[in-house]
């Protein structure tokens, strides 16, 4: 198998990334590169074999459904590019 | 030479007969790295009114009789991934160039109720993606041993700045060797702990189900008084473990009669560098002369590890940094047209190319069509590497090995080569994948430069990997020695 300019040019628009043709060339040889050692797995036999998503047995946390404190606004907005009226401000969602 | 070269005892009985005080610890220290950080370029942000008000207040606690906590003084490196409330953190991103956290992560705010004074931010790899410390936004760290070479990654601040007498003990984070190899590659001492068993609230992602935050030090002991520090359950943590901590310190016993070590045979084998695996032999020697039983056996999915890490990092990375688009803070790129040009923008200037390779790596294994052929086939991978361990686990206490196949390499050699870039961690992603805990300790030099060996243990079993990596450094004088800056 082998990645295309195009199949990385659709992977970065799915990544939100815009990429020069430099980058382009770059990763399309790169990440073939790396997928190619990685079909290195297909060596193994998988069948009946139960994927480890975490090593700890993690399950959803609960807690009760209480009001409480959060963060005051101006901390949420301390870091905020762009805010008015304690919100945050961004370019036109709709055209 | 600088105080922070003496242990903490010697620190603390000085502290005590008032022959020290936190104050002069501290000017020290900032004294050093002004003298030596421009040849190491271990931090990124000092803290210097924080920590004088902060050695102020601890001297006037001393004076008052007041009870001291355990890191008492001590001045602390942080990461640059781990959030400080009021102080800068970058990750080492333009990204995060403006970033100031309103609220500090667990670990600074437990290291804080033990009275310890942090210094500053460290530098690392951009996000915690890299071996060699050179995809810092920012600059690249050099390694104190010899500056043509690299610190190793991504906590290479962390080490480096240890290693040059520039901090008392650091923080790093680990997720598939970023605390061991740079502790290798800079003769320290550093500890991944077993998953789950330091928070990680304010820790800032990388890959979730690997991250893990631990110490660097000088030495062993030092180390478990600061995992004593951190250690324990986090309800801000989703993945924090509810476990009993030990004492740590009471585990440095410095006997491993009896102990029984597995020794396998893929990590000393092709690869691996000759003076590497010498050092590594004769370190297996130390333990054996103490009573230690060693023994070979085989980890058979080692040679897997590195492609399933690389798959299963970079999709949790691709996932954890879309929260990085620009709006709620970092750099946002200006005269974008609309929202969506706003995150391609920000995201495509904020990124570094390691950032970038990772996330496209990462977006691509998740896609529609690659799901099963690579991220489904790496988590099933990752169930038979984590297998290896607990089968080999049910026999021995401990498994010994290098923390890296070779010593650290020349800045710049390897920059382009992502690929072989990714091996350099063979030995020390296995762990990550297993989730288990692993020391790496100074165990030699080859050609002027530090070895280190990797001392694996049980989920949990952090006394006895402490407790290895104590009683042979008790016999050895490897961590002793400190580069000639």
């Amino acid at each position: 198998m082998s990645i295309t300019n195009q199949d990385v040019q659709h992977v970065a628009k799915l990544a939100r990334l815009n990429l020069s043709t430099d980058e382009e060339q770059m990763f399309t040889e790169q990440l073939n590169a790396i997928l190619q050692y990685a079909e290195k797995l297909n060596e193994l036999d998988t069948d009946g074999v139960e994927p480890t998503t975490h090593v700890l047995p993690v399950s959803n946390v609960m807690r009760e459904d209480v009001q409480r404190e959060s963060l005051p606004i101006e901390k949420v907005m301390a870091n905020a590019p762009e805010e008015e009226d304690g919100q945050f401000k961004v370019p036109a969602v709709l055209e | 030479m600088s105080l922070l070269n003496q242990n903490l005892k010697e620190i603390h009985s000085k502290l005590h007969d008032k022959e020290l005080s936190v104050q002069e610890l501290v000017e020290d220290t900032f004294r050093t790295i002004s003298e030596r950080d421009d040849r190491i370029g271990a931090y990124l942000t000092l803290n210097e009114e924080g920590a004088r008000n902060d050695a102020r207040r601890l001297d006037d606690k001393l004076a008052s009789g007041k009870e001291r906590g355990l890191l008492f003084g001590l001045p602390a490196g942080i990461k640059d991934n781990i959030v400080t409330e009021g102080i800068r953190t970058t990750c080492a991103s333009q990204f995060l160039s403006n970033f100031n956290p309103v609220y500090d992560a667990t670990v600074v705010r437990k290291l804080r109720s033990a009275d310890a004074v942090t210094i500053g931010k460290l530098n690392m790899d951009e996000f915690a993606m890299g071996g060699s410390n050179e995809n810092s936004s920012f600059h690249p760290v050099r390694n104190p041993w010899n500056p043509e070479y690299v610190p190793g990654g991504s906590s290479g601040g962390s080490a480096a700045s240890v290693a040059a007498g520039e901090a008392y003990f650091a923080l790093g984070s680990d997720t598939g060797g970023s605390i061991r190899q740079p502790a290798s590659y800079c003769g320290v001492v550093g500890l991944k702990p077993t998953y789950g068993l330091v928070s990680r609230f304010g820790l800032v992602a990388f890959a979730s189900s690997l991250d893990q935050i631990g110490p660097l030090t000088k030495n062993v002991e030092d180390a478990a008084y600061v995992l004593q520090a951190i250690a324990g359950y986090d309800h801000m943590d989703s993945t924090s473990a509810n476990v009993d901590i030990p004492d740590y310190l009471s585990a440095l016993t410095g006997d491993v009669k009896g102990l029984r070590v597995a020794v396998p045979k893929e990590y000393m084998g092709e690869g691996v560098d000759a003076a590497v695996k010498e050092s590594v032999q004769a370190a297996l020697k130390v333990l054996e002369s103490m009573g230690a039983v060693v023994e070979e056996v085989s980890l058979p999915h080692t040679e897997y590890a590195v492609a399933a890490y690389y798959l299963l990092a970079s999709s949790e990375a691709s996932s954890n940094l879309a929260r990085f688009d620009g709006v709620r803070y970092g750099v946002r790129a200006g005269q974008s047209g609309n929202l969506l040009d706003l995150y391609h923008e920000s995201r495509s200037q904020g990124f570094g190319p390691e950032v970038k390779r990772r996330i496209m790596l990462g977006t691509y294994a998740l896609s529609s069509g690659y799901y099963d052929a690579f991220y489904l086939k790496a988590q099933k991978a990752r169930t038979l590497i984590k297998r290896d361990f607990d089968q080999v686990f049910e026999q021995y206490d401990v498994i010994i090995g290098p923390t890296a196949p070779t010593t650290a390499f020349k800045l710049g050699a390897q920059v382009d080569d992502p690929l072989t870039m990714y091996l350099n961690d063979i030995l020390t992603i296995p762990v990550s994948l297993a989730g288990v805990p692993a020391i790496s300790v100074p165990c030699g030099f080859s050609g002027g430069l530090p070895v280190g060996l990797q001392i694996i243990g049980k989920p949990f079993d952090e006394a006895t990997v402490l407790r290895v990596a104590g009683a042979f450094e008790q016999n050895t004088g490897h961590h002793k020695q400190r580069p000639n800056l």
